[in-house]
């Protein structure tokens, strides 16, 4: 069960994420089965302790919430069922939504750039999201030789396949723009 | 059988492979795809990172069309097959999430389909016994890598699919065409899935750690569902040069279908050398 007796940033959490954050007892099974957490400014079990701390500033301006590939491991093995993927997900939007600039920014603007494609055209398409990303990004002409490479073997669709009920899902992002 | 198919945004990109491979041998087992109409992107891990309503709406809208065409849905990219597994559980769990789903894009979720990864669909509706029956170039001598990948088995308790620690279904069906699945500890190791594009580095350490631990195991090549990890393993391997190949192409092999040729040499690292000295092409 889910006591919603804490601080503010707890309580938030709890609720957007469904998730007993208290249950955690620091076993740290989600740190040592975590793919990426060697790259992460602070490990995932320590996210949930400053979570019941109320350290939010810390938390989004982390780069672990941007690392976490959401690959589930860690809500598959942990021994409370704390889906802490789950969590990094309401953290990400968190971060977004009070516009806070963290680290791992070209993460964010990936992500950015994926979805504002398929507002576009219904549909992701690679060499658009390629060009979008590194334009925004830099890094022009990073990769440039296994780009060739896999435009040889016909890997690229040059031309972006476009819904034809396109204007339905633009529609559908403006709707939640405005419910937010 | 018919089924609605929903290939996703990679099987008409970069993985055309994948898509031709899995229509080839679909036919060949009697199988009819029919392209779910209009179909728009899952969201993939983009939707989820960034905006929960975005991360059900979705792959909501696919559902919308599916429920309406009736038949049950196959989709053969793991990470699409989560995004919409995932909605459709928010949907039958969640009274909030139907009406918010409603009131965006008017879809009464009735819950009458069943979403289908070619597992699923090869061991439970087909049968590995018309497997077996259609394999006429058994894989004989080939060692495989089954590399599940994250997606298709967690979070367990909504893919429901198979052990989400050590999954053998790939392995029994690699059985079935001849090949000889390999034990080895990372099934279902990350590969660091959309960080391909953003952190490539820690793309390349992770599929590093994956296509040594295949090859310390004494496997040939990787067999994936995943375009993502197909992408990852395929271009991102420091200092190897493994293969990696779908496991509809490897079915394709053991039909022997005329059409394998075309779609084996589309990979960056060629795997027709460990075919050829195996004998099996």
């Amino acid at each position: 069960m889910i006591i919603i007796n804490g601080n503010n940033l707890l309580n938030l959490v709890q609720k957007e994420s469904g998730q007993d954050i208290q249950a955690c007892y620091y076993c740290h099974k989600c740190v040592v089965g975590c793919p990426v957490s060697k790259y992460m400014d602070i490990p995932p079990n320590a996210i949930l302790r400053m979570i019941q701390y109320g350290e939010k500033e810390k938390i989004l301006k982390s780069a672990t919430i941007w690392l976490c590939t959401a690959c589930e491991t860690c809500g598959t093995r942990c021994p409370n069922n704390i889906d802490i993927a789950k969590v990094m997900d309401v953290l990400k939007q968190m971060a977004v939504k009070e516009g806070v600039k963290g680290k791992e920014k070209t993460i964010q603007i990936m992500h950015k750039a994926f979805l504002a494609g398929i507002e576009k055209r219904g549909r992701m398409h690679e060499l658009s999201l390629i060009r979008d990303l590194k334009l925004r990004s830099g890094g022009l002409f990073k990769d440039i030789k296994l780009g060739i490479k896999m435009f040889q073997l016909g890997k690229f669709s040059i031309f972006p396949e476009k819904v034809r009920n396109v204007k339905e899902i633009k529609k559908i992002f403006k709707k939640i723009r405005s419910i937010e | 059988m018919i089924y609605s198919y929903y290939p996703g945004c990679s099987l008409h990109g970069s993985a055309k492979e994948y898509n031709h491979s899995t229509k080839a041998v679909c036919e060949k087992l009697g199988v009819e795809l029919r392209e779910l109409p209009d179909w728009i992107c899952c969201g993939a891990s983009s939707g989820h990172s960034l905006n929960k309503i975005l991360e059900i709406v979705l792959p909501a809208q696919n559902l919308k069309i599916a429920e309406k065409i009736g038949h049950d849905l196959v989709v053969p990219c793991a990470a699409c097959y989560n995004r919409l597994k995932v909605a459709k559980n928010e949907l039958r769990e969640k009274e909030e999430i139907r009406k918010q789903i409603k009131d965006l894009i008017n879809f009464d979720f009735q819950n009458n389909i069943e979403i289908l990864n070619l597992i699923e669909l090869i061991k439970n509706r087909i049968g590995l016994e018309t497997i077996r029956s259609k394999v006429v170039k058994p894989l004989k001598g080939l060692k495989v890598a089954c590399y599940y990948g994250c997606l298709l088995v967690r979070p367990p308790t909504i893919m429901d699919f198979d052990n989400p620690e050590h999954p053998m279904s790939l392995d029994e069906i690699m059985r079935v065409i001849g090949a000889e699945p390999i034990n080895w500890s990372f099934k279902t190791e990350c590969c660091g899935g959309s960080l391909s594009l953003s952190r490539d580095d820690i793309v390349k350490s992770l599929v590093g750690n994956i296509i040594r631990m295949a090859e310390e195991a004494g496997a040939h090549i990787i067999v994936t569902l995943c375009p993502l990890c197909m992408e990852n393993l395929d271009i991102r391997q420091p200092n190897y040069n493994f293969p990696i190949l779908y496991l509809t192409e490897l079915l394709a092999l053991a039909f022997n279908l005329k059409e394998s040729e075309n779609f084996i040499t589309k990979h960056i690292v060629n795997p027709l050398p460990v075919l050829e000295s195996l004998e099996l092409l």
